[in-house]
């Protein structure tokens, strides 16, 4: 078929620079877009060839997990077991929930449901605030602060422990939970709260009875993500966690975490000896526990619109 | 204290007395002056924007959620004054409120009737189920949902939401009934089975039913009032403002369907 009219064809057929930036435009997004997934997959790429060949090869699995040995330097007999390093983490991950959990609940709520106007909008800034708080400055705060202070409170020896180090990693990942928990109250409709307050229930009622069942997925994916904070850390535990291999018996005794313990010794190692290898294997653990948290709060999350 | 009523006159659950309503600057509803009567529907009607709702609002005191409103004058409930009730809850259970939009909480439909007298502490098991089936029974509900009281109910369809919250309304006992527009989101036939629930209802407490259907009003009002911008232009019998024996040209030309 032919145009009846041969310019207004030609006008058609005109890439025009709008055409251009257009295209442009969204070669560039693409590039941004893609990028991330080639990052990562790179990331995982690096770790699990620098790692996967030693765990094959050389690793002692039964002892990697079962072991609280870890002797990564000894010249006669090498240990690589991470028993003590796991319970590290998990306990100091573990307090550091029970402090962050009531903590940031309780802002959420406070902030979603009982703050109103210049109150609540400062509030929300400032929790933000709390948030960008580097966590080397907590690991100073934890060193410098909360060390004499439990040596004096509680009359121990040293105040790098599982206790320090735990209640820093709470109030770390507090504002992180307290942000999304608050988000996840707010998406419950206005209607239900207004509906709930016609038949005379007070504001407490309301927020228990109707605002936190319908916000418990968000709630508990806020939790988790913290849960995954706390998993990741490095600095702030490495710096207050008192670094030292044990398998806790008290909130006192002195920890090290999987984290700190790559921080702290990959600059150590040989390129390509056991030892370079075996914490990228620590790696590859920390990478895989930390998609598994992320990816429970994420369904969790999405469990929500299911309903 | 309550005074007895007089011998032969109906006594009055709701005095109004020069009730003025604003939203900043702009009143939406001026000097109103009217009562509403123990056991009655009162039927309220008017264009959009003329204060039925803001009206609603006031008479449980729910202005907490709209920001800018104020009020000024005198609303008495059964004599007392409700700015003076100290117990804001304790008035708010007497009242039942039906939404115009159904909002089913995200609970059970059981939980959703036995959410009120819970908090008003009913604590049993077999009292709750006789109230839960008392009033989905007389919302008109029970047949439908009585095989699934667990499943949600905000996955009840719209029209059994909006009997849902009725029931929910009269799980209070309250003795004042407010419905606000309710059959907005309802079909014919449920609107018509909710209006026959009304109508025996009225035995039992007082009613006000706001609503933009003036047939609606004249089928269930035993008195009406007319609101124009913020304007109370009328109250009167039904019977008597429908039949055309309105003294004022607007109030007949609403009700006559020429504008509005």
């Amino acid at each position: 078929m032919s145009s009846r009219d041969p310019g207004q064809a030609a006008a058609l057929d005109r890439r025009d620079l709008a055409w251009y930036v257009d295209k442009l435009a969204q070669i560039l997004v693409f590039i941004g877009g893609i990028s991330g997934i080639i990052l990562i997959l790179g990331i995982f790429v690096f770790i699990g060839s620098e790692g996967l060949p030693f765990i094959v090869s050389k690793l002692n699995i039964g002892e990697f997990f079962t072991s609280p040995l870890w002797r990564p330097t000894s010249e006669a007999n090498p240990t690589y077991g991470i028993l003590a390093l796991m319970a590290g983490t998990a306990s100091v991950t573990g307090l550091a929930m029970v402090v962050a959990v009531p903590f940031s609940l309780g802002a959420a709520i406070y902030i979603a449901e009982f703050a109103r106007g210049r109150t609540r909008e400062v509030l929300k800034v400032l929790v933000e605030m709390l948030a960008a708080i580097p966590s080397v400055v907590w690991g100073f705060i934890g060193l410098s602060i909360m060390n004499p202070v439990i040596i004096k409170l509680f009359n121990v020896p040293v105040g790098l422990n599982v206790l320090n180090a735990g209640f820093i990693l709470g109030l770390m990942a507090a504002p992180i939970m307290t942000t999304i928990a608050e988000d996840a109250l707010k998406a419950v409709p206005e209607g239900y709260r207004e509906a709930a307050e016609a038949m005379g229930a007070t504001r407490w009622q309301v927020v228990r009875n109707v605002v936190l069942p319908a916000a418990k997925s968000g709630l508990v994916a806020a939790v988790l993500l913290g849960v995954g904070r706390g998993f990741g850390e490095t600095m702030a535990v490495l710096m207050a966690s008192g670094h030292s291999i044990n398998l806790p018996t008290s909130p006192f005794d002195s920890v090290r975490a999987l984290t700190a313990t790559i921080a702290a010794e990959l600059g150590e190692t040989a390129v390509g000896s056991d030892h370079y290898r075996v914490l990228f294997t620590l790696g590859i653990l920390l990478f895989l526990v930390t998609f598994v948290i992320n990816l429970t709060a994420d369904l969790v999350v999405r469990g929500i619109g299911k309903k | 204290m309550v005074e007895p009523a007089a011998e032969g006159k109906p006594r009055a659950k709701v005095e109004v007395r020069d009730l003025t309503i604003r939203y900043g600057a702009k009143a939406a509803l001026a000097n109103a002056s009217f009562e509403i009567r123990e056991n009655e529907i009162f039927g309220i009607v008017g264009p959009a924007g003329s204060g039925k709702t803001s009206f609603l609002r006031v008479l449980n005191r729910m202005d907490q959620f709209v920001p800018e409103m104020e009020t000024e004058g005198q609303v008495l409930i059964d004599g007392n004054d409700i700015d003076r009730w100290r117990n804001l809850y304790a008035l708010r259970r007497r009242i039942g409120v039906v939404f115009p939009l159904p909002v089913g909480l995200p609970l059970s439909v059981y939980d959703n009737v036995a959410l009120s007298p819970r908090l008003s502490g009913v604590r049993k098991k077999v009292d709750l189920d006789v109230i839960v089936e008392r009033c989905l029974t007389r919302a008109a509900l029970w047949d439908e949902v009585k095989d699934r009281l667990d499943s949600l109910g905000s996955l009840l369809s719209g029209g059994q939401q909006q009997r849902l919250t009725i029931a929910r309304a009269l799980s209070q006992d309250p003795d004042l009934l407010l419905l606000d527009e309710f059959s907005i989101a309802v079909d014919p036939v449920t609107t018509m089975r909710i209006e026959d629930v009304l109508k025996d209802l009225r035995d039992e407490m007082t009613i006000v039913l706001v609503t933009n259907l003036v047939q609606q009003a004249a089928r269930l009002a035993d008195r009406t009032a007319f609101f124009l911008t913020g304007e109370l232009v009328e109250v009167g019998e039904t019977e008597a403002l429908f039949g055309g024996k309105s003294e004022d040209e607007r109030t007949r030309g609403y009700l006559a369907g020429r504008f509005g």
